[in-house]
Order: structure tokens, then sequence, then C-alpha cells
């Protein structure tokens, strides 16, 4: 197995003769100055060479929270007949990973944890453009927390081995915590960069991209192999193709258990789980707020009387 | 593993659970509950429901990996020497939490050339200021500031730390929380002191705010949490106040910095941040036109808000993702949101319906952001919102 905590880091690789650099915006990839020679070869699991970049996407398969109701009688959340979905801004991670291989060859292989149904969300990643897709699934698994979680992921990339570069969505739209993505990079020991717009510039071995923060964003550089979480600014999500539904229906989905992985069986499932969730509520409804009436003139006047009555002009 | 079963010769058929289930794994067979165990969490929220006792949930016992901890911790973050205003709310929410433990308070600053800045948070209410100041901390980095805050956690041993749920927050609390091996919870819009067991209850949003979860972290030490900015109230600052200062001395040798920030972009010139706005002007599809963005500015400028924009307008391409408030853009909770032209699609009010005051302003008057609002224009906003921009500029005036 390739240890991912090995290769060099720290040092800048600047990928002088082989230098690709990659420009992603909104209309997708642009520019690709002084793109001629191949990238370095990258040694994979088994000696096997292969050039360009080896991708793992992580995937969560979340309800559709669009579609979850309140029940007005009861309070209480709707799930019945909520489809399930491949979490939206994990889309735009397979989306980034897809326009990666197309742009600098290797592989892109789509990660996911959770129940055998999953598989339906791996095909439509596999229908995108995706090679390979592998689930892990296994009941000892059930009750993660987002630590627990991460450190079976990561136990799932370091068996899939030599991995350059992963891509996680920024946040998952049911648990919205945004955690997942530095635990994985973390139980790697490798860098993480959350957040990133866009990827400036990419080549074996180095990465540089837009990150965003309040106010702004930052030019980040780091070493490969990394971690980013992307946001929905750095692409817009292709439809599967017709021939990648195709493929997707022929290919098997690769399913590893907790045995398969040789997971530590105190860090994984409700076990690993040190959050426990104690309570589940809806939260109380807004009181239904008061409709200005009268012509423009006296509703706006009426607004800013009430606006500056709390104080807050 | 975990078992969770229904206790069939209890179960009145009653639907209280399939209710209560935020993973929808209960369904009613037979007049019974019955459980699918490929999609529940075992997070227990059937069991308290049930009026009759009939789930019966068994965890195992985990392993207790309690040490003695002490102290309430709040990450100081900043920029250029500048703390963000999370940091004084996280003191403030602090301050209580370590009044109810009868711990110190203490704040973590971390950075370069932060000596003249830090006596702020002992005005603010820290007792204690950890002080890592070095050239290599000049920036935010994870691995870096991974690096000393877990440093200085294995050496004082803290009950609580804290941080803002902010972008520099999100990305470093999960990266010391997996290096701890200890709990974290994201983006709390509560928190309590459970005085007997010492437990840090954390209260936050999920599935995109339609529900609410209560978490704890029984068993590890620190319990963490990032909180949403601008839900917890700012400390009352005491000028003079002073504390502890305890410096930690880096030795970057022992440090592997594998990222670097080579440049920060300031964005968003013509008004304020988002995050950092007491008032938000958003636009939506309503707008119909890039150029009709005016009408928000002007009306913004008046009111010395910030613009925000519903995902249509963002995704129609007539304002930049940086403006997006909803799901897929950014939560925000300033005291007055006022909503121009948007409908208020679920995902919008999953990032902003903790503002304080809503004013809705849409020609539909069946539009779900009524729902929500604490004030409702019904009109072409065409109208009112030039109306409301002369209105207010006339009320400064005097």
């Amino acid at each position: 197995m390739c240890d991912l905590s090995v290769k060099p880091l720290l040092q800048r690789v600047r990928c002088r003769s082989n230098r690709i650099v990659v420009e992603s915006t909104n209309s997708g990839w642009m520019t690709a100055s002084g793109v001629a020679e191949a990238p370095d070869h990258i040694n994979l699991q088994g000696g096997q060479v292969l050039s360009g970049l080896n991708v793992v996407v992580c995937m969560k398969q979340v309800p559709d929270t669009t579609e979850v109701k309140i029940d007005p009688e009861t309070k209480t959340l709707v799930r019945e007949g909520v489809p399930s979905i491949i979490n939206p801004f994990d889309t735009y991670a397979i989306e980034e990973g897809i326009r990666i291989r197309e742009r600098l060859g290797g592989k892109v292989t789509i990660l996911s944890m959770g129940p055998p149904q999953v598989k339906e969300s791996l095909k439509e990643a596999i229908a995108m453009g995706a090679d390979d897709a592998v689930l892990l699934s296994d009941r000892a698994f059930a009750g993660s927390d987002t630590l627990a979680t991460s450190y079976t992921l990561a136990e799932g990339i370091r068996k899939l081995g030599g991995v350059d570069l992963i891509i996680c969505g920024k946040q998952a739209i049911d648990g919205d915590t945004a955690q997942v993505g530095p635990g994985i990079a973390e139980h790697l020991d490798i860098p993480h960069i959350t957040y990133v717009r866009r990827i400036v510039e990419l080549c074996p071995g180095y990465i540089r991209v837009e990150r965003m923060v309040e106010g702004g964003y930052e030019v980040v550089e780091t070493g490969l192999p990394a971690l980013i979480t992307v946001v929905k600014e750095i692409n817009e999500p292709r439809l599967p193709s017709m021939k990648g539904l195709m493929r997707a229906r022929r290919q098997e989905i690769t399913v590893w258990t907790a045995q398969d992985l040789e997971v530590d069986p105190e860090r994984i499932g409700l076990r690993g789980s040190p959050t426990e969730v104690i309570r589940v509520f809806t939260p109380e409804v807004r009181a239904s707020g008061e409709m200005l009436q009268g012509d423009v003139q006296e509703q706006v006047q009426a607004l800013v009387e009430r606006l500056l009555k709390a104080g807050v002009l | 593993m975990a078992e969770i079963s229904v206790k069939r010769e209890e179960c009145v058929g009653c639907e209280a659970c399939v209710a209560a289930c935020p993973f929808g794994a209960i369904a009613m067979e037979d007049g019974c509950a019955t459980i699918d165990l490929d999609r529940c969490n075992f997070c227990g929220a059937c069991v308290s429901e049930c009026p009759y006792e009939a789930i019966l949930l068994v965890k195992e016992e985990k392993q207790e990996a309690r040490q003695a901890a002490r102290g309430v911790w709040v990450f100081a973050e900043q920029r250029e020497g500048a703390f963000s205003t999370v940091v004084f709310e996280l003191l403030g929410e602090g301050r209580k939490l370590a009044d109810a433990l009868g711990d110190p308070l203490c704040a973590v600053a971390i950075g370069h050339r932060l000596q003249d800045h830090v006596h702020i948070l002992f005005e603010y209410g820290a007792d204690v200021v950890y002080l890592a100041d070095h050239p290599e901390l000049e920036h935010f980095r994870d691995d870096a500031y991974t690096c000393v805050f877990v440093d200085l956690v294995n050496q004082y041993r803290p009950e609580v730390c804290i941080f803002g749920a902010t972008s520099t927050g999100r990305s470093l609390a999960p990266r010391i929380a997996a290096r701890l091996k200890t709990g974290l919870t994201a983006d709390c819009t509560g928190l309590e002191i459970q005085k007997e067991e010492r437990l840090l209850i954390q209260t936050r949003p999920a599935f995109g705010g339609n529900i609410m979860a209560t978490i704890h972290c029984r068993y590890r030490r620190p319990q963490m949490a990032t909180v949403r900015p601008r839900v917890m109230k700012k400390a009352e600052p005491v000028p003079g106040r002073r504390g502890e200062l305890v410096r930690y001395e880096l030795d970057p040798s022992r440090m592997a910095v594998r990222t670097r920030v080579l440049q920060f972009v300031r964005e968003e010139v013509e008004t304020v941040n988002l995050e950092d706005a007491d008032i938000i002007v958003s636009g939506g599809r309503g707008l119909g036109d890039p150029k009709n963005f005016k009408y928000i500015q002007d009306l913004a400028r008046a009111m010395g808000a910030a613009v925000g924009a519903s995902r249509a307008a963002v995704d129609a391409g007539w304002i930049p993702y940086s403006h997006q408030v909803g799901q897929t853009g950014k939560t925000v909770s300033p005291k007055v949101y006022v909503a121009c032209g948007i409908s208020g699609a679920i995902q919008h009010l999953a990032g902003m319906s903790s503002s304080d005051i809503i004013v809705a302003i849409n020609r539909d008057p069946d539009a779900p952001i009524f729902k929500v609002c604490t004030y409702g224009v019904v009109g072409d906003l065409f109208q009112v919102v030039p109306a409301l921009t002369e209105e207010i500029n006339k009320a400064k005036r005097g």
C-alpha cells in the first residue's frame, strides 16, 4: 500500500518543463499555457505507472432537504417520499475531478460511506464521467459522527492507495457540518484547503487555489497529496451523458466492509463517535409578521417608523 | 454495535416515532413500528418520543477517556491584529459557560505582532490569554495553527473550546478535533452547561434549518464547538481590565507547515462584508435585470447595509457568488434583512431565517417569504425600494 504521508510536501514543486497551468473559470477550462509535455509519472500501488493525477472525490447521499416538509399539525419533519440525491456540493467536487482527469489524464474515483442504496448515487457519478466508485458499507459504520466518518473514509482512501488529490464538497446539506473534509486530511496527515472557488494551477506534486474567505479570497498553495473542499462557484456540473448512463448500468460498484478496511473497531460507528445526539426537535416557527397596509408611501413610512422604533437604523 | 428494536407487544401504532425520526427510518407495518436499520443513525429521537416506551435502544458503553479538565477556551481569530467580531461574541457566551462551570475564561491568540492587541481580550472578559506570536504564524494556516492549539490543549487541558463558525474556524476546528480524537459540533446556535457532569449542551440547526439537534460529548475532552456568528451576545468590555498572559514559545522546527498563503484579495469593496453586516439588503429574481441591482445598492447605501442576493440572481450572473445568501451560499443573521423580489425558497430561508427583523418586499402576496417576515410589503419593488431609500434618507437628515 502506498503510504500517503511520506510524499515530500513542504518543498515547492514548481514543475518546470512539464508545468501545466490550468485555468478554471465559470465557463470551464480556459487556457493551458505551456502544456506540451506529459506530466510526471506517478507510482501507483503495485508498481503500475500512470500519467496524470489520481483523484478521489468523496460523496455523500443525502435526502433532498428542499423536499423536506414540516407537518403543520405535529410540527415534525415529514420525510416520506423524500428522494435521495447526491449532496449538491459534492456534484461540484465530482465535476472538478472529471475536469482534472480530462485535462491532465489520470483517474477519478468516487468514494462514499453509507447503506447499499448509495450505489445508485455512485452510479450517477459514474454516468457523469467518473472512472470508478467504491462504497464503504457496513452496519458497524452506522451512527458515525464526523470524527468516525472522516476516519473511515480516510481508511478507504488509504486502501485505494497512491492518491494525489482528494476533493470534497464544502459541506453536506443534511448535516451542514463541513467537518468531514478537514477530518479526512488530518487522519491521512496531508494538508487541506477549504472553500476553494478556483484551481489556479495544478500539476503533479503541486496545487494553487483561490480560497473564499470573509471579505475576499486568498491565494493558497500546497504540495500534493492534499485535500480540498470546493464551493459552488468552482464550476457548473454536467448532466450524465447517454454513454455514461450505459456505462454506469454495467459497472459494478466495489463495496468494502469494516473487515475489508481493517479499521479499528473502537473508532468506527457509534462506538467511535464522541458526540451524541440527545434530542431532535422542530424549531419554533417564527410568529407571522405584520403586513403593512396602504399605498406605497404609507407602507414605506410605516416600515421606516417601525425600524426607527426598533433602533436599527 | 448499537442495537435498536421495537417491542411489538408495547407498540400501539400511534406513529409518534415515525414523525420524530430525522432520518425517515421508521415505517408502520401491520400497525407496528418497524425500523430500517440501513437508515437508522441510533440517535434515540424516537425513544424519547414514544409515549409507551416501546422502543429499546442499547448503546455500548463507551470507554471512559475523561481526564481532569478545566477552563473555557475561546479561539481569538484575527487578521492583521484585528480580532473578528465573533471573538467578542464567543467571549460573551464563554463567560456564561465559565461561570456555570466555575472555571476561568481563556482566549487563545495565534498570529504575529499581536502583543499590542491582546489587552482587548482581557477587557472583553478573558482571565487568561495564551499568546503564540511568531512570523511563521502571521497568516492563518491550518497546519501551523493546529499544531500550536493542540500543544496548548495537551499542556493545559481545557474543558471546553469554542471557535467562530467562520471560514477559519470551520477549517481549523475539525482538524484540531480529529487530532485530539474528540467531538466537535458545528455551527451551534445555543450552548448551555449541565453542571452535574460538566457537560456542554450544544444545540444546532440541521437539514437546512428544518430541525434542531441537541448534542453532547460525554467521554472525550475538550468538548469542542463552532458557534454561528452574530447569534451570541457580545461581551461588555471593561476598560483597563487585566488578566494573565501566558506566552507559547514556538519551535518552528517541530512544525510541518505545508500550505502557503500567497495573497489576500479584498472584494466587495463598495459595501460591508455580508458576514459582519448589521443590515443586509438582498435582491432576487424579481429584479429582472442585472442593472436593476442599483436599486438594491442605493437602498443598501442609505441603510449602511451589505448587498446580498438569492441563488436565482447569482445563477443568472447578475452578481458574484460571494453575495449569495442561502443553503449553497452564506448563512447570515443580521439585525435587519431586507428581501427584495425574493420569493423565499426553503434554501434561501435556510441562510437568513435567524435574522432579527426580516422585511419582505414582493409583488406576489402568496410568496413564502411573507411567512417568515417581520414586516411585509406587497407591491412592485421598483416603486417600493426607491421610495424606501428616499424615506430613509429623509429620516437620516432628521
